[in-house]
C-alpha cells in the first residue's frame, strides 16, 4: 500500500486501530498483569505483565492508548509518567532475574508534560532506562506499533531487536510540534511529517530499525489477528536467534547496534 | 545499508587551546551570549554592570549573582588548570542525515559565528591537578541542541575515557535534541547512555554539572545518568520546556519551576554549586575518588599525559595543523567511528 507519511502518521492514530493489549491477547496466554513501579504509583499509560508466548514465559510491556474516550482519560492517551517508565524497569530487572526475554509494544505520542511528571524527574525515568535497557542481560525485542513519538517511546525501545508495523510511525516529535518549532507553523505538520523520514520505510532503511512487519491490506485495524500473525512470526524468529547468544554476545551487539548510529 | 552520519574526512584530531580567564570575552565579540560594550544589563536584577567586572567575575553579576551563559571556551578557562585542554574530535561535523532543507547553510553560518564546528567541545584536562575528560555543551550553537556530532563525540570521550580508567565531567547546556538531524538525534540519547554506562560499569566517576539550560533529550538521557549532578544556581532543568508544559496544562508556572534550586528540592541534583566554586568542589570530588586502585591509574595517566603534552603542537601550529588534518585521515569512509579513536590524536601531532 503505497500512502504517504502523513497519511501514515494519520493512520497510526486512527481510532479503532489495534493496540497493545489487544495484540498481548492475540499473542500470548495467561497473561498476567503486575501493576506499580513501587515508588510513587500505578500509570495505567504502560501496561505490563508476564505471559507466555508459545511454551516461553516472556515479560510483556506495552505503551497503552485508550479504546474509547473514557479509557484514554484513565490511560492519559499512553503517554507515561515518570513513574510508567520506573514499573517498566521494574518489570525488566525481573525479567533479567528469571532469565525473560523482555517483549515491548510502543505506543505513544510522547511522555507526559506536565508539573508532577516534571516535579518526579521524567527525564530521570527514561534516561535511567536507557542506560539500564542497553545492560539488561536477557533479550528485548521492542514493536513500534503505532506512534513512536520522542524520547518517551525510545525509554521502551533500547533493544535487540527493534521492528516497526508497516504504517507505524516514529520520530523526535510530532509532526505538529516539529512544524511549530522549525516551521513557526503548526499546520505545515504535513509537510513536516514527509521531511522528518518517520516512517518504517525511511527507518529501516536508516539502518535506525531491525525490520518492517506487514500489515494486512488497508492497515492492521481491518484484521487485528493477521496483524499479531505477523508480529508472531517475527517475534518466534528473533527470539530463537536471540536465546542462542551468551550474555556477552548479547550486550556486545547491543551497543554495537546503537554504537553506530 | 546504514547510513553514516558523519563526514569521512572529519575524524579525530588533537588541538591544543589556552583560554585564560583573562581572555574569556575577547575574540567573541559577535556571539550573541556574549556582553557587547562598556556596560552590560544584568537580565535578571535589571542593574548595569561593567562588562570587563562581569568577565572578571566568570561571568556572574556581582549585584544579584545572576550566572549569564558561559560558552564553551570560557568554562575551560574557568575550570582547568592553566586553561588547558587537549581537544579531541575537534573536526568532528554531522552530514545533514535527513537531507533537511536549508541545514546545512544555517550550520555553516553558526560555524562561522560562532567558531565551534558543533555544539561541544571534548577533550582532556586537569583540575587541580587531577586528569579528567571534560566535555563541554556551547549553548550559544543551536541552542546547545544535540545532534549526530555532539552524541558521537561524547560517545568517543566516554569510550576513551574508560579505556583509560578516566573520570568524566559534562557540562550540559541544551535545548534538547536538534529537529534537523530528527530520527537520529534521538538515537544520540542512546548511544551516549550506552557509553555512560559502559563507563559506569567499570567503576568510574561521571559528574554533571547542569547549565541554563537543560532540557530535552539531553536531560532524558546523559544529564541525569551522573554518578554526582551539580547544578549551576538559577539554571533551568527539565524534560519538557516550560512552555509545552503550560500549553499541555493551560495554566502559568508556578515562580522557580524547574529552576536548579526546585531540582535539588525533588531530589534529582546533588548540589547547587555557585560558579566560582565550581573548580574548587570538582577539584574535591575528584580526589575524594581517588581510591587505592584508582591512584594507580592515575599515576600511569600522569604519564602519558606529559608525554602528549609533549608531543602536542604549540599554540598558533595548532591552526596550520588543523587544516591539513585531510591529509592524515585513514581510509575513514567506510569505517566506524570507534576504529578512530583512541591513538589516532597522538599518531597524528607526530
Ligand atoms: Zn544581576
Amino acid at each position: 500500500m503505497n500512502i504517504t507519511a502523513w497519511e501514515k502518521v494519520k493512520l497510526a492514530r486512527m481510532a479503532g486501530r489495534p493496540t497493545g493489549l489487544d495484540y498481548i491477547e492475540l499473542l500470548f496466554h495467561d497473561f498476567f498483569e503486575l501493576h506499580g513501579d513501587r515508588f510513587f504509583a500505578e500509570d495505567r499509560a504502560i501496561v505490563g505483565g508476564i505471559a507466555f508466548f508459545g511454551e516461553l514465559p516472556v515479560t510483556v510491556i506495552a505503551q497503552q492508548k485508550g479504546r474509547n474516550t473514557k479509557e484514554n482519560i484513565a490511560r492519559n492517551f499512553s503517554m507515561p509518567h515518570p513513574e510508567g517508565y520506573r514499573k517498566a524497569l521494574r518489570l525488566m530487572k525481573q525479567a533479567e532475574k528469571f532469565h525473560r526475554p523482555v517483549i515491548c509494544f510502543v505506543d505513544t505520542p510522547g511522555a507526559f508534560c506536565g508539573l508532577g511528571a516534571e516535579e518526579r524527574g521524567q527525564g530521570e525515568a527514561i534516561a535511567t532506562n536507557l542506560a539500564e535497557m542497553m545492560m539488561l542481560k536477557t533479550p528485548i525485542i521492542s514493536v513500534v506499533i503505532s506512534e513512536g513519538g520522542s524520547g518517551g517511546a525510545l525509554a521502551l525501545g533500547v533493544a535487540d531487536k527493534v521492528y516497526m508495523l508497516e504504517h507505524a510511525v516514529y520520530s523526535i516529535l510530532s509532526p505538529e510540534g516539529f512544524a511549530s518549532i522549525l516551521y513557526k507553523d503548526s499546520s505545515k505538520a504535513e509537510q513536516a511529517a514527509n521531511d522528518m523520514k518517520l516512517t518504517a520505510q525511511d527507518l529501516v532503511q536508516f539502518g535506525i530499525i531491525d525490520g518492517v512487519i506487514p500489515e494486512p491490506r488497508g492497515g492492521a485495524h481491518n484484521n487485528c489477528r493477521q496483524m499479531a500473525r505477523n508480529i508472531k512470526k517475527t517475534l518466534e524468529h528473533d527470539l530463537k536467534l536471540l536465546q542462542q547468544l551468551s550474555v556477552d554476545e548479547l550486550l556486545e551487539k547491543r551497543y554495537q547496534k546503537f554504537r553506530n548510529m | 545499508m546504514k547510513m553514516n552520519p558523519f563526514k569521512a574526512k572529519q575524524y579525530a584530531t588533537s588541538k591544543v587551546y589556552h583560554t585564560r580567564p583573562q581572555e574569556i570575552g575577547q575574540q567573541e565579540e559577535e556571539r550573541p551570549n556574549i556582553p557587547e560594550g562598556i556596560m552590560t544589563k544584568c537580565p535578571k536584577c535589571g542593574k548595569a554592570i561593567y562588562t570587563k567586572l562581569l568577565l572578571a567575575n566568570l561571568k556572574c553579576c556581582n549585584e544579584c549573582g545572576h550566572h549569564f551563559k558561559a560558552s564553551a571556551k570560557e568554562r575551560f578557562g574557568m575550570l582547568l588548570d592553566d586553561g588547558e585542554l587537549f581537544e579531541y574530535d575537534a573536526t568532528c561535523t554531522t552530514v545533514n542525515p535527513l537531507n533537511f532543507p536549508g541545514y546545512e547553510e544555517k550550520l555553516a553560518k553558526t560555524q562561522a559565528k560562532t567558531g565551534l564546528v558543533d555544539g561541544i567541545v571534548t577533550g582532556k584536562g586537569k583540575i587541580e591537578g587531577q586528569p579528567a575528560m571534560v566535555g563541554v555543551m556551547d549553548p550559544a550553537f543551536f541552542m546547545g541542541s544535540m545532534g549526530t556530532a555532539i552524541g558521537e563525540k561524547l560517545t568517543r570521550m566516554f569510550e576513551r575515557a574508560t579505556k583509560e580508567g578516566l573520570p568524566v565531567i559534562v557540562f550540559t547546556a541544551s535545548g534538547g535534541a536538534r529537529m534537523q538531524e530528527g530520527i537520529f538525534s534521538l538515537m544520540q540519547m542512546a548511544k551516549v547512555s550506552a557509553a555512560v554506562a559502559k563507563h559506569s560499569e567499570a567503576g568510574l566517576l561521571y559528574i554533571t554539572v547542569l547549565t541554563d539550560p537543560t532540557t530535552g533529550g539531553v536531560t532524558a538521557s546523559f544529564a541525569m545518568l551522573g554518578d554526582i549532578i551539580l547544578a549551576e544556581p538559577g539554571a533551568l532543568i527539565g524534560f519538557a520546556g516550560p512552555r509545552v508544559i503550560e500549553q499541555t496544562i493551560g495554566q502559568k508556572l508556578p515562580e522557580g519551576f524547574q529552576r536548579a534550586e526546585f531540582l535539588l528540592e525533588h531530589g534529582f541534583a546533588d548540589q547547587i554549586v555557585p560558579r566560582d566554586q565550581l573548580k574548587q568542589t570538582l577539584g574535591t570530588i575528584l580526589k575524594l575518588h581517588q581510591t587505592a586502585g584508582g591512584k594507580k591509574l592515575q599515576e600511569e595517566e600522569e604519564k602519558s599525559f606529559q608525554k602528549e603534552e609533549a608531543k602536542s603542537p604549540k599554540r598558533g601550529e595548532a591552526e596550520s595543523f588543523q587544516m591539513e588534518e585531510g591529509k592524515y585521515s585513514e581510509k575513514p569512509k567506510e569505517k566506524s567511528s570507534r576504529d578512530m579513536e583512541g591513538k589516532s590524536s597522538e599518531k597524528k601531532v607526530n
